[in-house]
């Protein structure tokens, strides 16, 4: 990384152009959705976007008076993926029964999620507040992820991962992602040492202590928890994922991976011969074109097949908004809304999307270089890493690069929990991004309940030299 | 830590990078192959509802689509359609189309390369969204003749066509299904209805008989043996064949007799006039064990074996084996057992090669397809697919074969006043099983042959299936010969 050091500046001008054009794109999106099917452009239609451009921007101001040094793509890219999810829900719901309508309450939950991310921002000046919630962040964890197992829960097609709210299902999972970031970002910062130093040295790996081995086998536990106990192997393998790179990163040993990935092939081995919902993913996986595996019930392959489908159908510039098939598919606006997107924007349009979350994890990393504290590295780092691993997982299942398994696309799947989530993400990398590129603060690093002080611009870049390589702003 | 936030970067980036792979070869590199995958409905449904051009025969159509009150503009109506169940095939929402309805689908959507400049016309004129119709070989009066030769509850396919020009004249198969039955729009019904096809003994709706059901071919198979055995010079018209009542094959107690109650056993010695027209099982064994497989083989692929048609609609490729055979497996795939299986229109070609002086015509199905003006703008022309023999041979064994129907086996096709070509055929089915497949194939006149005809029976006892073969072959040469 070469170490230009510009002057640091706060680019909230450029964010609020990058956001003008990242609601046109979501707007503009459901403008064509409405003019395909010949709906009327009624008070529901500009309430709808009036709102969801008026809490994108809301979030741009809190960000200048709360955050003025914060990464100015991450909000757009956001605003832009959920403005797309929007259309397409809205789009899908023309080829469903009314009571299978989601594109209202999903602009309601974007609304609930984007006011969240607002006030987390402004509540967290600093994001090493969250440190001192480490070992509650545990305990949230816990119970989350007990939640669904209680009788609140609500099993949806086998999978135990819904609590009922009272307005409606819930999937605390989503949540407990952040909360176990929080903890292994704490965690491992704080015993960074311990870690890393102990250990026998057997060729050039170094072996962890196997007391150090705990909390990652605890995360195991975790994981293999959530798939016995809750039928869910995506969430599984992101939580599991996100240990491993956090870990990683925590103490940049190569000896680490290899033991997660042993104990992935054990866990896996073991719960493709216990388990059948296993067994049969793997096997719709691999057989996926075979008539019987077809319409196989439950476990057949008829869902991936029929994303497949949609996919190839819309080739590469798509069949436009409004005039593929993709209520063909089941779940096509959740699990399956890649292939919708797919066929009806093609190949171009796709790329397009993916290229927003390649960016949108990048700004993460950039957040987690920039950032001077180990908790904050860690912290957006697994953030980040959780979003690539999830678009990875949905993506790569519904083109058949991996077995299907039910995750959301970020920002765009129908699902309240995961918009919440994925919006307090947003707004703890912006907050992360935030000390990352504020001017650099004198003396040492202040603790977590001080505010730090800032140094005038001509300070900074007398004072910084490139000693540790670790800041170029951006 | 930074070093590895980057490494972290790389593999996240590193995952993205896969899934540009992925998604590349699903919408581009593999695209095409997906949309041709026949669980795909979406071509079915890009075009249900629409105004699809109609198959005709004669003129009239067996398959047309007539405007609807339902929730789609048009519906596919199928005319007298048990008749022509198996050569259209059905359109339907859940099932997909299969058979012409499948093969003629750019035509009949309008959406093949020769309509593209329709296709722009329409945009501007507003014809939009008709296809062209598909006038069929078919002659509606033989279709019907040889749908009532077969009783209902029997299983069998009957083909007729004209050896000269490869036309399907005629092709029928029972037990048959209305396609109307799948063509509605309410999914459930269709799929109920399809259930009860299904389950129906000796149906698949998916597939047509004639073309894509592999038979065993019996004795009918002995004039590939005979043209095989007048090619390779080892013999002339004149041999005079070993025929004994059973063929001991050394080493093996395999022992392979001729049909006890026929006329072989009455000579030890045959000639090939005498051997075909009373089909002696061990005078062709013997032939067979002389030339060898590979030679057999060959002839049978001159024949069409081992070659996949498209008429348009897929034929099946007609197998002979290729595997190593030991003497007792050659000896009964030379009298078209073992592992010999051809399709009905396979040995409908067979025979054509020998009426036609030994060229084998393409079977065509397809006469015409006329866009919505009327304008033709496919004609399908007589093809040659095979050099099968030479003429010589041909009107040798054509000679053989009219010994067959005057003195042999077929003397139930007998015609007053025209010279008929005919070999039969009963073919075992597997152990165990009291019945057998007879077949019927044959020509007239012989000296100027102009229509072909090939009749099976599936799973009938013997006196049966001779009942309705060469009687019914006769009725069909006449009505050909008659107009």
């Amino acid at each position: 990384m070469s170490d230009v050091l510009t002057a640091p500046k706060p680019r909230r001008n450029s964010e609020l152009m990058l956001l003008i054009l990242a609601l046109a794109a979501g707007i503009g999106a459901q403008f064509i959705v409405a003019m395909g099917a010949e709906l009327p452009l009624d008070n529901g239609f500009v309430m709808t976007n009036g709102i969801f451009a008026g809490l994108a921007l809301a979030i741009h101001v809190v960000l200048r008076i709360r955050a003025k040094y914060a990464d100015p793509l991450i909000l757009p890219i956001a605003t832009a993926l959920n403005g797309i999810g929007l259309a397409m829900i809205a789009r899908i719901d023309l080829t469903m029964p009314e009571a299978q309508h989601a594109a209202g309450s999903q602009a309601i939950l974007t609304a609930v999620a984007m006011v969240a991310a607002g006030v987390v921002i402004w509540l967290l000046k600093d994001h090493r507040m969250l440190r001192r919630f480490t070992y509650i962040s545990l305990v949230a964890s816990a119970v989350l992820l007990l939640l669904p197992l209680t009788p609140i829960g609500v099993p949806i097609n086998g999978a135990r991962i819904w609590i009922n709210v009272g307005i409606g299902t819930f999937q605390p999972g989503e949540i407990a992602k952040i909360t176990l970031a929080i903890f292994f970002a704490g965690y491992l910062s704080t015993n960074r040492d311990l870690i890393l130093l102990a250990g026998k040295k057997i060729g050039p790996l170094q072996l962890p202590r196997f007391q150090d081995l705990a909390p990652m086998i605890a995360a195991w536990l975790v994981s293999i928890g959530v798939l016995v106990f809750q039928r869910d192997l995506g969430t599984s393998i992101l939580f599991f994922g996100l240990f491993m790179a956090m870990i990683y990163v925590a103490t940049g040993r190569i000896s680490w991976i290899l033991i997660g990935l042993a104990m992935i092939a054990v866990g896996g081995f073991i719960a493709m011969q216990l388990f059948s919902h296993v067994a049969l993913r793997i096997d719709s996986w691999v057989n996926a074109f075979d008539p019987e595996v077809y319409d196989r019930v439950p476990g057949g392959s008829g869902q991936v097949v029929q994303g497949l489908f949609g996919l190839a159908s819309g080739g590469l510039v798509g069949t436009g908004l409004g005039e593929g098939r993709p209520g063909l598919v089941t779940y096509a606006n959740s699990d399956m809304i890649i292939a919708s997107l797919g066929e009806e924007l093609g190949l171009i349009g796709l790329f397009a999307i993916v290229l927003l979350y390649v960016l949108l994890i990048s700004r993460g990393f950039r957040a987690a270089l920039g950032t001077k504290d180990g908790f904050g590295k860690l912290l957006a780092t697994g953030l980040s890493f959780t979003i690539a691993l999830q678009c990875f997982v949905v993506i790569g299942g519904v083109t058949r690069l991996i077995p299907l398994t039910g995750l959301t696309t970020p920002f765009m799947s129908a699902g309240g929990s995961a918009l919440l989530a994925n919006w307090i993400i947003v707004a703890l990398l912006l907050s992360i991004s935030e000390t990352a590129r504020r001017p650099a603060v004198t003396g040492p690093i202040p603790s977590t309940d001080e505010q730090p002080k800032v140094l005038t611009q001509q300070q900074t870049s007398s004072r910084r030299r490139p000693a540790d390589g670790e800041v170029g702003h951006a | 830590m930074n070093q590895a936030i980057r490494t972290s970067w790389i593999v996240a980036v590193a995952m993205f990078t896969l899934l540009f792979g992925s998604l590349t070869y699903v919408q581009f590199i593999g695209a095409e192959a997906l949309t041709n995958n026949p669980l795909n409905r979406r071509t079915v449904l890009q075009d249900f509802g629409e105004n699809r051009g109609s198959i005709l025969v004669d003129g009239k159509p067996i398959a047309e689509s007539v405007e609807s009150d339902g929730p789609f503009p048009y519906e596919r109506v199928y005319n007298e359609p048990n008749t022509y169940a198996h050569l259209t095939g059905f359109f339907s929402l859940s099932h997909g189309a299969t058979q012409l309805e499948s093969a003629m689908q750019e035509q009949l959507s309008g959406t093949s390369d020769s309509q593209f400049f329709d296709r722009i016309a329409g945009l501007f004129n507003g014809n939009m969204g008709q296809g062209a119709s598909v006038e069929l070989t078919i002659d509606p009066q033989l279709q019907q003749l040889a749908w009532d030769l077969i009783p209902e509850g029997q299983q069998g396919s009957i083909v007729v066509m004209d050896p000269a020009t490869g036309d399907i004249m005629a092709m029928v198969s029972k037990p048959s299904f209305d396609p109307n039955l799948l063509a509605g729009v309410n999914t459930q019904v269709v799929n109920e209805n399809m259930q009860k096809l299904i389950n129906t003994p000796g149906l698949s709706p998916y597939i047509n008989p004639a073309t894509q059901e592999l038979l065993a071919p019996g004795s009918v198979f002995k004039i590939i043996d005979t043209a095989a055995a007048l090619e390779s010079e080892k013999y002339d018209p004149d041999s005079e064949l070993p025929n004994p009542q059973n063929l001991e094959l050394e080493g093996t107690t395999y022992e392979l007799p001729n049909y006890v109650s026929g006329q072989c056993s009455s000579r030890t010695v045959a000639d090939f006039a005498f051997a075909l027209a009373h089909s002696c099982n061990t005078a062709f064994a013997n032939i067979a064990l002389e030339l060898g497989q590979d030679t057999i083989l060959k002839e049978a692929r001159e024949f069409g074996f081992g070659q996949e048609l498209f008429i348009p609609t897929r034929v099946v490729a007609s197998q002979f084996p290729e595997e190593d055979l030991n003497e007792p497996q050659l000896a009964q795939s030379a009298i078209g057992q073992y592992n010999v299986k051809a399709t009905p229109l396979e040995i409908a070609m067979m025979t054509a090669a020998i009426a036609n002086d030994g060229v084998q015509m393409k079977p065509q199905l397809v006469q015409s397809v006329r866009a919505p003006d009327l304008r033709i703008i496919e004609e399908p022309q007589p093809e040659v697919l095979n050099t099968s023999t030479s003429p010589e041979i041909a009107n040798q064994i054509t000679e053989w074969m009219v010994g067959t129907t005057e003195f042999g086996t077929a003397t139930g096709a007998q015609i007053p006043g025209v010279d008929v070509a005919s070999k039969t055929g009963t073919a075992e089915l597997m152990q165990g099983t009291t019945g057998n497949n007879s077949w019927y194939t044959g020509f007239a006149p012989a000296d100027d042959p102009q229509v072909v005809v090939t009749i099976v029976i599936e799973n009938v006892d013997v006196p049966t299936g001779s009942q309705l073969t060469s009687p019914n072959a006769k009725k069909l040469l006449e009505a050909v010969l008659n107009k």
